[in-house]
């Protein structure tokens, strides 16, 4: 009876401890290949709140496919705040009320504190000629990416694809669906997610042309080497946004809303905009955008809204089932 | 119940209500739980869903897969088996720890680990790409990871069997007059058949749902070598729950009315096995037959 005793007694204290410990920890639902960026963004923040408020905050990162991570979010994750890859899988949360219906307004830049864009790696010399996305289209291109319809970075690609072949004079829906189609046959096989497709590429040798983030490549520049491929900018390509969002639910339950507040605004300081452009991703601030000039080559971009009206609507157009991408793989 | 069966040991009722509710809670819960949310839908949209194009090329190839890997490790692991059974050679017990590895292994490092085998410039692929095979990329490379992935359930489950034949069977057979293929065909696939039923089944069931390993591998085109657990995902990742459960509701009965197929083979040759004769009298009748 005295051992049940104390271990109900033990239990209960571990319970309160740990509820104790999470008043002032954080966590951050992120997608996949954010650790990097919040790995080394964490210890700024810590430092700057402690010297702000003299609070030590925890803060915890918890890292998945970018959809997946929403909607553990929805079955009850308590995080407070997301940062993901896709505007469409916070509207998502939103949906669920989970997060402000205005989110993308809470903050500036669409909410976006840092961006990056659609770019082609292709072997050293560019055998190939590969200069756009019509070279890509031609016959015995071989073009490696994720799967467009279950990957954001494969989704990005088709997007920036789209949009290019509307810009494209007499381009409408129809001859963009077309482009696509050709784009599309040149696809031996369509690759897991973003660093599958960058395995396949770089280590399996397969394709021409891998189409992934700018940031990516410097990720590949560090794993095999700068020798062994080269970076091209297309004439058009997507800007793609890495929105965040305070989960309004969590943050009043916990009572952390302020402390997750300044996580998520401090992204946009000049400590968390240069901490950003030291990971590839180009930062919002032109002066720190001007500083990594040589990381950022000038490239000529669209948004999702700009083109597609919004991230929900590109994505009920063209990933749905039924959807402009199922359209082309419909045998006649 | 009229007769009171004596039993040795005590607690049939403890021991069959904890198995009622272990199994409840464990299996027949959730997939409750998914068929009730798959009847938020009609049972004709289910249909539809299932016999969309995209949807039925994906079962083609996951079950025509599986049940091409699960025939490839009845074979091989038949041999494999007997091998680790019956001879004694250096290495044995390393050999046969190796059996196990596709078990521990996680499964999206052996889909990576293959495709890099055998894509074109992979040790393996480098030999086979010019001979105009090609494997990673292909639904040939579906059937490579589930064939790996499944290796342990063959051979695991025709162990115990295959040393439970005793030698003295095989030598009456010989002396007796059969030739070392009927006793093979007439004496031990008999005995051996419903334990490699078993296995292959489980095999082929582990197989129908295995997306890890073949992901990776498959090259994931639509209508050529998408899985149907990868449309789940798919439809996962438009937040359509609905029609992902509804994929895998009509998954899960095709599995199980396959599996109940291979039940009902099995308890049949068990059990015209068991009335015709015994294994002896076989023996004989196959000496006979050559004499």
């Amino acid at each position: 009876m005295a051992l049940l005793r104390k271990s109900i007694v033990s239990t209960l204290l571990a319970l309160v401890a740990s509820v104790a410990l999470a008043d002032v920890s954080l966590l951050n639902a992120s997608y996949d290949v954010a650790r990097d960026v919040y790995k080394d963004y964490n210890p700024l923040f810590l430092k700057y709140w402690k010297a702000k408020s003299g609070e030590t905050l925890e803060l915890k990162q918890s890292h998945g496919g970018s959809s997946k991570q929403v909607r553990a979010v929805a079955d009850g994750l308590e995080a407070d705040v997301v940062t993901m890859n896709q505007a469409n899988d916070i509207e998502y949360l939103a949906d669920k009320g989970l997060v402000a219906k205005d989110w993308a307004k809470k903050f500036p830049n669409n909410a976006s504190p840092y961006t990056s864009a659609m770019v082609f790696i292709v072997r050293k010399g560019n055998p190939k000629a590969i200069k756009d996305w019509s070279d890509i289209a031609a016959p015995g291109v071989q073009m490696i990416i994720p799967h467009p319809k279950n990957t954001g970075n494969g989704r990005n690609t088709y997007l920036s694809a789209w949009a290019w072949a509307l810009r494209q004079p007499g381009g409408n829906d129809k001859s963009a669906q077309e482009f696509l189609g050709k784009l599309l046959k040149n696809a031996p096989l369509f690759a897991a997610g973003g660093r599958d497709a960058t395995t396949t590429f770089m280590q399996r040798r397969m394709g021409d042309v891998l189409i992934t983030f700018e940031s990516e490549a410097e990720m590949i520049a560090k794993e095999f080497g700068r020798g062994e491929f080269e970076v091209v900018y297309p004439s058009l390509t997507l800007q793609t946004e890495f929105p965040v969002a305070l989960v309004e639910k969590v943050v009043d339950k916990k009572g952390t809303r302020t402390q997750a507040k300044a996580y998520l605004d401090y992204l946009w300081s000049k400590e968390g905009q240069e901490n950003a452009a030291q990971n590839y991703l180009r930062p919002r601030d032109p002066e720190l955008l001007k500083k990594y000039a040589n990381f950022f080559p000038p490239v000529k971009t669209f948004t999702v809204e700009e083109v597609f009206g919004s991230a929900n609507k590109a994505f009920a157009t063209h990933f749905k089932d039924g959807g402009s991408f199922d359209q082309i793989y419909q045998s006649k | 119940m009229a007769a009171k069966t004596h039993r040795v040991l005590p607690g049939f009722g403890l021991a069959l209500g904890y198995t009622l509710v272990y199994l409840s809670i464990l299996i027949l819960l959730p997939l409750g739980g998914m068929v009730l949310k798959a009847s938020e839908l009609g049972f004709g949209q289910i249909i539809d869903i299932a016999l969309g194009e995209r949807s039925l090329a994906a079962f083609r190839v996951t079950f025509g897969a599986s049940f091409l890997a699960a025939a490839i490790n009845a074979f091989f692991g038949l041999i494999v088996a007997w091998v680790l059974v019956r001879y004694p050679f250096p290495g044995k017990r390393f050999i046969d720890a190796l059996v196990d590895l596709p078990f521990a292994l996680p499964t999206a490092v052996a889909g990576i680990t293959l495709a890099t085998l055998y894509a074109g410039n992979g040790w393996l692929g480098q030999y086979l790409e010019p001979l105009g095979i090609k494997v990673a990329y292909t639904p040939l490379g579906i059937v490579v990871a589930l064939t790996f992935v499944t290796l342990p359930f063959v051979v695991r489950t025709l162990q115990p069997v295959i040393e439970d034949i005793e030698t003295e069977l095989e030598e009456a057979a010989a002396s007796l007059g059969a030739s070392r293929w009927q006793t093979f065909v007439k004496v031990i696939f008999p005995a051996i058949f419903p334990a490699l039923l078993t296995g292959f089944a489980l095999a082929f069931a582990r197989a129908v749902g295995e997306y890890g390993s073949v992901i990776f591998i498959a090259g994931n085109l639509p209508l050529i070598s998408e899985i149907t657990p990868l449309l789940i995902i798919s439809k996962l990742e438009q937040y359509d729950v609905l029609g992902a459960t509804a994929l895998a509701v009509v998954m899960l009965a095709l599995s199980f009315i396959l599996l109940l197929a291979v039940n009902v083979l099995q308890w049949w040759t068990a059990n015209r096995h068991k009335n015709s004769e015994p294994l002896e009298v076989t023996a004989a009748k196959a000496g006979g037959v050559s004499a």
